[in-house]
């Protein structure tokens, strides 16, 4: 235990240049592109910028997905030549319910329903998504099974990441991260963003954009709409509401491009837009069937526009007017280009800090972090004398392999972090304290140097590991339960922790028996 | 030459009587520990955002903050008089609110705040916000809960798996007593309880329990060593021998958190303080609760043990 070959001197000292080396890219550029140059991230709370953290409004997804069961049962039903019958979507209990009125017509309106199931678990291994059961009143409900609900909710948290990637990318923020947590949130990290006030904004519409018809026959102010028909608000006059039919002509989602513009004669801000070839299609097929009509163009069940057609519309573009400004019509035509969110955004969370904060708090954590280094070395200095140096050269390898670990594994630097790496190096050196203070025991008790040493450390090696091994567990699960900052508080910690049996138990124990094979004679300075 | 050590913390051979003073210490404990579970519920823990919710935001105006007229602006949107002040220095403003009741108001709330601050003093910044919602703040609380619940079984496993059931037991008994304490010093100072704070605890319970380790590691080695010493002269002679340890390595991570209790700025002080006080109770309790349990739960249980074959070698 107490002799060290030149193979394992070596492989210590290596280590620990390996470990200088790998330190390197945080202080200065790659020299040559093909290197592997990773660094230390600084967490937001450094470096200045914004955290959002957004929930997927679920209970949207589901009820979406039963409007659109219920109308496609509602089509199937009537295809089965049943005239009078309800379906009504019940988001509560994840079902829809439907009602037949036509006693003898019951069996036909069974298999329509299972035919509509049939269709909606195709290419799935014959695994049914939904359940068809019928209650003692003589109904009919279809059920979303559980698989189908997290599958419909994973593809719609999903297709919000996108859409988020999307929007954000396009207000130019550089080097945004975005990325799923738990079951329906999203983390979106900005930085050196200070007011993400814009980006919430654009964050919190869906933008789904359908082109209706305006139902001119319905007066909008009876309490009711009768069927097919919605009231919504109408955007050019406040407080009004406008008759529109409820059948999409025609969907955003046929966008290729919209782009914010001024009208030539008028001044006015607009948004152009352009139509994929399905969608020109269908918006030349409306308009000319339709001159002299009014369509409304809706937006988040909003009406943005309703403009009368003149005359068919076939080149597939078309523009938007409707009380804009330049930002507005700017802020839509982003919406328009990254497409519509598959359901609503809430922002749950937010952690926005200026950059000058951050600075700060890097020189806070800078401070703290050198002058709680001093004190520990002073204190091993005079506390331990020599053995306390050696602890002292050790610290100051642990404090550089931590550096290159948290750096090779491109790890969150974050305040809390740095308060970790003062406590880890206060912590290491109890691994020394340990052995100094067994060896100086054993010293007391006659034994010979070298005997006393191999001992010390012998003994200590055990009780070293217990302590750690304890400390190690509980920062481990406050790494997995934690969120934010104190996760890098947790990382640092356990870093720090592996790094410091190493130095603290072989770089120190090598630098003594270095030192002993040179001063045979003396007593141990301990 | 040969470079010795300048200072000792106590001279060698010291021979201190810890066990006499062992119902001092235990009921001296229980009083602070009962005290703290008082103030535990009254007046209870100042939660932090992470756990309560609500707005914290923080401003930088350009000259003195006209704290008049930043309140008046600022109760137009609901905020009360206490919400709205002095952090830091004296152009720096922070503004707290209690959690809105539903998502999107928590939401409207800080672009409301936002508005009123720019516009009460023109070329006010904005310079950190903090909103939480009310159901991530319960599921922050409910994972720093669990982490702390979960850590302290995962002591209890580590202790008596590699020792004996009665030192797993006294070292959790120990540790619960003293987190009652930092958190009765949490309620005292009315230090926020966030996230943070739960690393400290952590902190704190990794750290103690490696003290009563150590400290326990030479009993059961003494246990072997002398067997016939009086458990009560053993544990004193146990707690003697690595007094030395036990104090240097309180000493060293007492002065590296010492640093960030002076410097840290507003997220770190608190954290810091804690540790502070943790780490001093930390090394009371491995002499005066930890070593006294054993005492209490009996020698010849722990000599039989300790005696029994197939556990590992004393260290």
């Amino acid at each position: 235990m107490m002799y060290f070959s030149r193979l394992k001197t070596a492989l210590v000292l290596g280590a620990c240049v390996l470990g200088g080396l790998l330190c390197l890219p945080n202080l200065m550029p790659a020299p040559v592109s093909w290197l592997p140059w990773r660094t230390i991230h600084l967490g937001l709370d450094l470096r200045g910028g914004s955290y959002l953290l957004l929930e997927v409004d679920m209970n949207a997804v589901i009820r979406e997905r039963l409007d659109s069961l219920a109308d496609a049962a509602r089509t199937g039903l009537r295809r089965a030549g049943i005239v009078r019958f309800l379906v009504t979507p019940q988001p509560g209990q994840n079902r829809i319910a439907a009602r037949i009125d036509e006693p003898d017509k019951q069996d036909a309106a069974a298999a329509a329903l299972r035919e509509l199931i049939a269709a909606n678990s195709q290419g799935r291994g014959g695994r049914a998504d939904l359940d068809l059961d019928s209650l003692p009143d003589g109904s009919f409900t279809v059920t979303l099974s559980p698989v189908a609900l997290t599958e419909r909710g994973n593809a719609a948290v999903q297709q919000s990441i996108e859409i988020v990637r999307r929007r954000i990318d396009e207000t130019g923020v550089v080097d945004p991260q975005i990325a799923r947590q738990g079951e329906a949130r999203i983390v979106v990290q900005l930085p050196g963003i200070e007011d993400p006030g814009r980006i919430k904004e654009l964050l919190g519409k869906t933008a789904r954009m359908t082109f209706r018809m305006v139902a001119e026959d319905v007066n909008p102010r009876v309490a009711v709409p009768p069927p097919g028909v919605d009231f919504l608000a109408d955007e050019s006059i406040p407080g009004s509401k406008i008759a529109v039919r409820r059948r999409v002509d025609v969907d955003g989602a046929n966008l290729t491009d919209a782009r914010a513009g001024q009208n030539s004669q008028t001044g006015e801000w607009v948004v152009n837009f352009t139509f994929d070839s399905v969608g020109s299609r269908r918006f030349a097929d409306i308009s000319r069937a339709s001159v002299g009509h009014r369509f409304a163009i809706v937006l988040d069940d909003k009406v943005i526009s309703a403009p009368v057609i003149r005359e068919a519309i076939t080149g597939g573009r078309g523009q938007i007017s409707g009380h804009f400004d330049a930002k507005s019509a700017t802020d839509l035509a982003v919406l328009l280009r990254a497409g519509a969110l598959p359901a609503p955004l809430t922002v749950v969370e937010e952690r926005s800090v200026g950059p000058e904060l951050g600075a700060d708090a890097i020189r806070a954590g800078a401070i703290s972090l050198a002058v709680g280094f001093l004190l520990v070395i002073v204190y091993m200095g005079v506390f331990y004398g020599l053995f306390g140096l050696f602890a002292n050269v050790a610290l100051v390898a642990n404090l550089v392999l931590l550096i290159a670990v948290l750096s090779l594994f491109e790890a969150t630097l974050t305040l809390p972090g740095m308060a970790g790496i003062l406590l880890t190096l206060g912590m290491a050196v109890d691994a020394n304290i340990l052995i100094n203070e067994r060896i100086r025991e054993e010293v007391r008790n006659g034994r010979s140097p070298l005997n006393a040493m191999e001992t010390g450390y012998r003994r200590a090696l055990a009780t070293i590991i217990d302590s750690n091994a304890t400390a190690f567990l509980a920062h481990v699960m406050l790494f997995f339960f934690g969120a934010g900052p104190v996760r890098g508080f947790a990382v640092t910690i356990t870093v720090g922790i592996a790094t410091s049996l190493f130095t603290a138990v072989m770089l120190a124990r090598m630098l003594m028996v270095r030192w002993y094979a040179a001063n045979r004679q003396q007593p141990l300075p301990v | 030459m040969s470079f010795r050590p300048l200072l000792r913390i106590v001279p060698d051979g010291t021979r201190i009587r810890f066990m006499r003073g062992r119902f001092f210490g235990v009921i001296t404990s229980a009083i602070v520990s009962t005290a703290s579970a008082v103030l535990f519920f009254y007046p209870g823990l100042n939660l932090g955002i992470d756990f309560a919710g609500g707005i914290v935001m923080e401003a930088r105006t350009p000259g003195p903050a006209d704290f008049g007229l930043l309140r008046t602006a600022l109760a137009a949107q609901g905020v009360r008089e206490s919400g709205v002040q002095r952090f830091g220095d004296e152009n720096s403003v922070a503004v707290r609110l209690g959690v809105q009741p539903t998502e999107a108001g928590n939401q409207a709330m800080v672009a409301k705040v936002r508005a009123a601050l720019e516009q009460a003093q023109p070329g006010t910044r904005v310079v950190r916000t903090d909103a939480v919602g009310a159901s991530v703040s319960a599921e922050l609380f409910q994972k720093g809960m669990l982490a702390l619940g979960i850590s302290m079984l995962m002591i209890l496993f580590y202790i008596w798996f590699r020792f004996e059931w009665q030192f797993a037991v006294g070292a959790v008994v120990t540790l619960l007593l003293d987190v009652t304490k930092a958190i009765g010093f949490l309620a005292l100072t009315r230090f926020e309880f966030d996230l943070v704070m739960i690393g400290a605890i952590l902190t704190i319970l990794g750290y103690s329990t490696n003290d009563k380790v150590v400290v326990y590691d030479r009993m059961r080695e003494n246990l072997r060593k002398y067997k016939t010493m009086p458990l009560r002269d053993l544990i004193d002679l146990s707690i003697n021998e690595t007094l030395n340890r036990t104090l240097g390595t309180s000493m060293t991570v007492f002065l590296a958190a010492l640093p960030l209790a002076l410097f840290g700025g507003a997220t770190l002080s608190g954290f810091a303080w804690v540790m502070l006080f943790g780490i001093v109770v930390g090394t009371a309790s491995s002499i005066y609760i930890a070593a006294p349990i054993l005492l209490f739960l009996g020698e010849n249980r722990l000599r039989r043990d300790a005696a029994a074959p197939g556990k590992p070698p004393a260290a």
